[in-house]
């Protein structure tokens, strides 16, 4: 019996009932890996040995009678900008080709607690620039639904090792869509918590007013059970919330009886696929048939929602990438004098739409052009939040598709910089108003690749969302299917 | 950056400058090529002028930050040779860069 299939709430209870060990599930991922990483490619580091000593360590656990833990012994992986002590984190770029976090980010001290099994860290676009994966400085990753297209980005890596079964669970972050997005394109569920929900400690940063950790899964139930170890106060990052953490394992209730959900007529947009747009609309209806109110309503400033965030991100970078010198850490190329070295480690260790961001982000901040420009945008991200918050007064969540098409295909987008940012229409309006979203499947287009409903609510409405997710998800068997490489055959 | 009227066109010294800014290094022939991505760009988001805003306050963060105060105190930190530990170059405990100074 093959093991890489299952969802990790599954192989939870099967390593509770002793139908297996978490060595023989861990060597069963391993053996997946094997099969299909060539294909696939989602990993820059792999941790095998260690793995392997993390699974024998929790069977010892087992076989002692103890109690386990939700991931206990269920091999997952690591987005490689997220800090792992002794882990070499690239975050995909030349310039950290071989950075060795002398520390943990609070959220892997987090899963570690919980002594899950680690079996690396997972491509990216560099920087968590991108939504193709395809700027990552080493390799491209294969949406494991079809190799020819990409897996979505920048958690790319993350999204398709899910899929691929190459991982059961995965953590990725979200600035603009980088967990939603991959998790719509590989038919994952994904998730982005409210801004400040997880702790960003730890995380290389992007643009920190955006950027949020969250969890890749099999399907709902198992995000929540990870949300459950990850989310929650840090004193180390000053922004994160510091509000007590709900069960959200409570929330996995098949009932969405009278709950209120908007549509925003705005995420319809000229252009949008045509499967996308039936399959979520099938959902939307699918939601309401099992008692859900549907509430037409409007987002007015969404139209603004990619130049303001295209603004903010690459000015937060620009000021973020700063760090990179040459000086503490991080590669260095020589030169003659110190403006010299600094600029010369930048030019050759930085990737293209890297370099371009902060060429974007330093004009906007530019003496001249600030009020035009980055100002600017700041006084539309107002709008786009208070758009929201209106909304919120009628309604307790709303739907709209994840992205505007399914996966497209490797290559198809990158000379057009300004086509590929137009996929992020539906996720960056909810990182610029710091809300909580999930993308789950919703169905296929077409030529059977994954489409993804993303349901978005309160900031720490995480509750509300999850049950109108699992809802949906119970009421119909998208979520079951693996693509053909991720199980299928098995 | 010449203005006129309502449009605004960056130019190559632009791009040259904010590259000094940067600390990036434009090959020549490139620098056509940003000029262009950069106009491009520029005219994209240039829909937002049309957003009236004079009366609404930026956000640049969504939570209500407000100070965050600790006591003092003396806490375990990284070693100085965890520190250093991804230094490029390091000498005696420190890190080393090309000579700033003059002699």
């Amino acid at each position: 019996m093959r093991l890489f299939d299952k969802p990790a709430h599954v192989l939870h209870d099967m390593l509770v009932n002793k139908e297996i060990t978490a060595t023989e599930l861990t060597k069963d991922v391993i053996a997946r890996i094997d099969e299909v990483e060539g294909d696939v490619m989602a990993y820059l580091t792999q941790t095998r040995e260690a793995a392997l000593a993390q699974a024998a360590a929790v069977d010892e656990k087992i076989a002692g009678g103890k109690v386990i833990s939700f991931l206990e012994g269920i091999p997952g992986a690591v987005k490689d900008n997220i800090c792992t002590k002794g882990i070499k984190t690239t975050c995909a770029s030349k310039i950290l080709e071989n950075f060795v976090p002398p520390y943990d980010a609070t959220v892997i001290e987090k899963i570690n607690a919980a002594k899950p099994v680690i079996l690396g860290k997972t491509n990216m676009d560099e920087f968590a620039m991108g939504g193709s994966t395809e700027n990552s400085a080493y390799h491209l990753t294969h949406n494991p639904w079809n190799t020819d297209c990409v897996p979505g980005g920048s958690s790319g890596g993350s999204a398709a090792a899910v899929a691929a079964g190459t991982a059961i669970w995965a953590i990725g972050s979200d600035t603009g869509g980088s967990i939603r997005q991959p998790a719509s394109f590989c038919g994952v569920v994904g998730m982005k918590p409210t801004y400040g929900r997880v702790s960003r400690y730890g995380l290389v940063a992007f643009a920190s007013s955006l950027d949020q950790i969250g969890p890749l899964a099999r399907d709902v139930t198992d995000c929540a059970n990870i949300l459950n170890i990850i989310a929650g106060h840090d004193a180390q990052d000053s922004t994160s919330i510091d509000a007590s953490v709900p069960d959200y394992t409570k929330a996995l209730v098949a009932d969405i009886k009278g709950l209120k959900i908007g549509l925003p007529r705005e995420y319809f947009v000229k252009g949008m696929d045509a499967d996308v747009e039936k399959a979520v609309r099938t959902a939307v209806k699918q939601m309401e048939s099992l008692g859900a109110e549907i509430v037409e309503i409007s987002l007015p400033h969404t139209e603004y929602a990619i130049s303001t965030y295209y603004l903010i991100a690459p000015a937060e970078a620009a000021t973020n990438l700063e760090r990179y010198d040459g000086v503490s850490y991080g590669e260095r190329v020589d030169g003659a004098d110190i403006v010299e070295m600094m600029t010369n480690t930048r030019s050759r260790k930085f990737g293209k739409e890297v370099k371009r961001r902060i060429m974007i982000g330093n004009y906007a901040l530019s003496a001249g052009y600030y009020d035009a420009y980055y100002l600017k945008s700041l006084r539309v991200r107002t709008l786009i939040k208070q758009d929201f918050d209106k909304a919120f007064e009628k309604v307790d969540a709303i739907v709209a598709p994840t992205a505007p098409t399914p996966a497209f295909k490797i290559g198809e987008m990158v000379s057009d910089p300004l086509k590929m940012y137009l996929q992020d229409v539906c996720t960056v309006p909810l990182n610029l108003a710091g809300l909580p979203g999930i993308s789950l499947p919703c169905g296929f287009s077409n030529k059977h690749m994954p489409i993804g409903l993303q349901i978005i609510g309160k900031p720490l409405g995480e509750e509300t969302i999850l049950r109108a997710a699992y809802t949906y998800e119970q009421s119909q068997g998208f979520y079951k299917e693996m693509a053909e490489l991720g199980g299928k055959k098995a | 950056m010449v203005m006129d009227g309502e449009s605004m066109k960056v130019t190559k010294k632009d791009v040259e400058d904010v590259a000094v800014l940067s600390r990036l290094a434009i090959p020549e022939e490139e620098k056509e090529q940003y000029t262009e991505q950069l106009n491009a760009f520029l005219e994209y988001v240039d829909n937002l002028s049309a957003v009236p805003t004079d009366d609404i306050k930026p956000t640049a963060h969504v939570l209500q930050l407000s100070n965050v105060f600790r006591e003092d105190v003396v806490k375990p930190s990284l070693g100085r040779e965890l520190a250093l530990s991804n230094a490029p170059l390091k000498e005696d405990g420190y890190f080393k860069v090309p000579k700033i100074l003059e002699d």
